[in-house]
């Protein structure tokens, strides 16, 4: 049997539109049968990040930065034209009418197809992210473990 | 054509055609047929890549009241 090709993706961002398109291209690369992986790091960890508040020990600036970011894939805003949030409804609502996947089951349709999900750790500390924050399903890395999967990947996107 | 297996993949939007076609795929045997139907307009150029890519075939495809219609055989 041939060996499969990896997609490798860092998700930097933390708008919902760039992560759409991490996700739909993520999940296109595992129809395509790669061997895919999503590393998230600094902003993009938000798309992993529960929408409930969990009970965690943090430091002031900690929980500043929790209380300052969005909490989960659906609360991110727009790169483009957010207009204090009135623009994740309106696109919301286009999306609905073209029966485009919303985020959020973007990552479980990625997850249903086995893309391997990385958080780095040493963003999570900076931005005061704790595993229990975190959606479940996640493997903990560092840029190791991207390189690791890039050096031999046929799609390298940073996003 | 005759088809061992049809899918309703019309309304759907990008990446999903090409997803829910991968997955029936897995349902069939080599050398049978898939009969794919999509109203999404990028569907022609994804399941043509991928098609190429999987190693598979389309023997053929139409397009009636805009809904494109694939037949797909296994490769």
């Amino acid at each position: 049997m041939e060996e499969r090709k990896k997609t490798n993706i860092i998700l930097f961002s933390g708008d919902y539109d760039k992560a759409m398109a991490a996700f739909i291209i993520a999940n296109g690369a595992a129809a395509y049968d790669h061997d895919v992986t999503i590393f998230a790091t600094f902003w993009g960890l938000n798309a992993f990040r529960k929408d409930e508040k969990m009970n965690v020990e943090k430091g002031k600036m900690e929980k500043m930065f929790g209380k300052m970011m969005p909490r989960g894939a659906e609360n991110m805003g727009l790169s483009n034209m957010n207009f204090a949030g009135m623009g994740p409804k309106m696109i919301k609502k286009v999306m609905k009418k073209h029966q485009a996947m919303p985020l959020s089951d973007l990552i479980e349709m990625a997850q249903e197809q086995e893309v391997n999900m990385v958080a780095c750790t040493m963003t999570m500390d900076l931005l005061g992210l704790q595993k229990e924050e975190l959606i479940d399903g996640l493997e903990y890395g560092g840029v190791a473990a991207y390189l690791a999967e890039a050096e031999d990947g046929q799609v390298n996107l940073f996003i | 054509m005759n088809a061992q297996k049809v899918l309703d993949a019309k309304g759907l939007a990008c990446p999903m055609p090409i997803v829910k076609t991968k997955k029936a795929m897995n349902d069939i045997d080599s050398g049978e047929v898939l009969e794919v139907h999509a109203t999404d307009a990028g569907a022609k150029a994804d399941l043509a890549a991928w098609t190429k890519s999987g190693g598979h075939e389309i023997l053929e495809q139409n397009e009636e009241d805009g809904v494109l219609k694939f037949w797909i055989k296994k490769g």
